[in-house]
């Protein structure tokens, strides 16, 4: 399925006409530089910050966690789905626990996580592991568990092993619903970042943020929250890239 | 039941040597529903059986038996002369819908079915040619027809070379002129392969225009079979089929008595 023209166009309409209004307010002087500076301004301290070295500091800082975060809970939520997933006794023995757990909103946590771990690194990765984990566990399994089972039963009859299976029915047709967990989880890893860093943290655009916060800085606050926005959407986008070629053979995403 | 009986006379001679499938008193049961009751059946080598019946008669759980889905819980299932357990290698279900992988190419779906260490891109596209979709290789199987993707796993089942082909009602999903292609393909490919075939269709028409030998199942048994040596490709304009067609028709809907 070919895109429309103007697919590539209109998405950046709407953003477009907001900077530029609130550039022209800002201009003429009906929005005050202290509530909200110019997106110009903005973006003049983003470059001085980057000269500084500053901003890049950060901004690695950021990143550092949630990669790491993402991909220590995002493959514990995998491998847990993977095996409820194919198993009946792991499914009765910890699925309903962590159903039960999911339900714990994890930023509710940062109190008690602040008390075991202090407000070090392991803090914030700890967080951003139980906020990835749950939305990659739960579309693992629901994935494995929706694949077709006419596919499997064609599977055996071929005498494909249990290993084959897996790799060639099992694992591509629960591919869609993964991916939707890894997208949903992308969102809850930015959020939790932000939390995290914002609350208890020497580093990262959190921090940063909340700096600039104590010296009146709007420009940078507006600044990291403008980051997280585009880092945010990036990660989406990849993802997008990453639905497309993996689910190629689906028309849905052609 | 005169007709059983005839024709059981007929076949008699054409079985001397090992069957290719032999069922003894094979019965099926899930929970206390009898499904499968004391079948008893053989086909000969390069056969190609059909049975008919209504939904629900055993019909289909019997293919599953002889492709070891499902275990017999009574009686014995013999493949060459062997009993077998668990899944049988020897025969291929295709089944009534195409059941292609949605994630890889028609070629890809093909080369699945063929054996380990062999040429495996080769051996599908052989297959593939045979079904005559070699220029469809590297499509998904969402852009194909339902006709097509029936072809793909045709092609599939034939690369497997497996010695018995059971087909589940392979047609059934497709439109009457798609079926008609579609079962002189079946009949070319299997009188050119020579493999033992048993097609479970609900039309009549099929079953008498495509097998040696056609048995009538209801309820769990075989209630009638037929044996036919009309010319092939058989003409259904003829009354020789018209009569077969109608008798086949008969015991489907009222039972052979």
């Amino acid at each position: 399925m070919k895109q429309p023209w103007y697919s590539l166009i209109l998405p950046w309409v709407l953003p477009i006409l907001l900077l530029a209004s609130w550039q022209f307010l800002s201009q003429v002087g009906a929005i005050s530089p202290r509530v909200l500076p110019s997106p110009l301004a903005v973006l003049e301290s983003g470059i001085r910050l980057t000269k500084t070295g500053e901003l890049p500091l950060h901004l690695a800082e950021s990143f550092k966690r949630a990669t790491i975060g993402l991909v220590i809970g995002g493959s514990l939520g995998f491998l847990f789905g993977l095996l409820n997933g194919l198993s009946n006794w792991a499914r009765f023995l910890f699925d309903s626990s962590v159903q039960t757990i999911r339900n714990v909103p994890h930023l509710t946590m940062i109190t008690l996580v602040i008390l075991w771990f202090g407000i070090g690194e392991s803090a914030k990765l700890f967080l951003i592991v139980t906020g990835v984990f749950f939305p990659i566990y739960i579309n693992t399994l629901h994935g494995i568990r929706s694949v077709d089972p006419r596919l499997i039963e064609m599977g055996r009859v071929y005498g494909l092993g249990p290993f084959k299976l897996f790799q060639k029915i099992i694992l591509p047709g629960a591919l869609p619903s993964i991916l939707v967990g890894l997208r949903y989880a992308l969102g809850v890893m930015w959020l939790t970042l932000i939390v995290a860093e914002t609350i208890a943290s020497d580093s990262g655009i959190g921090f940063m943020t909340m700096n600039a916060r104590d010296f009146l800085q709007t420009d940078i606050v507006l600044l990291g929250i403008l980051l997280y926005a585009l880092l945010g959407k990036l990660a989406d986008s990849l993802t997008r890239l990453l639905e497309r070629w993996l689910l190629r053979w689906n028309p849905v995403y052609r | 039941m005169i007709a059983l009986e005839e024709s059981r006379r007929i076949t008699k001679p054409a079985v001397r040597q090992t069957p290719a499938v032999e069922l003894e008193n094979v019965g099926k049961r899930f929970g206390a529903k009898v499904v499968l009751d004391g079948v008893n059946l053989k086909i000969a080598p390069g056969e190609l059986v059909a049975i008919v019946g209504r939904s629900g008669c055993g019909k289909s759980t019997l293919l599953r038996l002889l492709v070891g889905l499902e275990p017999e819980t009574e009686g014995s299932i013999r493949i060459g002369g062997v009993p077998f357990r668990g899944p049988n290698p020897g025969a291929r279900l295709m089944f009534q819908d195409a059941a292609l992988l949605p994630w890889q190419t028609v070629l890809e779906n093909v080369a699945l079915a063929t054996s380990r260490n062999s040429d495996r891109r080769n051996e599908a596209a052989r297959a593939l040619q045979l079904v005559g979709l070699e220029q469809r290789a590297k499509d998904w199987p969402a852009i194909l027809s339902g006709g097509q993707r029936q072809r793909v796993a045709l092609a599939r089942a034939l690369a497997s070379k497996a010695s018995i082909l059971l087909l589940d009602e392979p047609l059934g999903a497709l439109d009457a002129l798609t079926r008609l292609e579609m079962q002189k393909l079946i009949e070319e490919i299997w009188i050119c392969e020579k493999f033992t075939a048993v097609l479970v269709t609900h039309d009549v028409e099929e079953a008498a225009a495509l097998a040696d030998r056609v048995l009538v199942m209801a309820e769990g048994r075989i209630i009638a079979e037929s044996q036919t040596s009309l010319p092939r490709p058989r003409d259904r304009s003829s009354s020789e089929f018209i009569t077969l067609r109608e008798a086949l028709l008969n015991w489907v809907m009222n039972g052979a008595a």
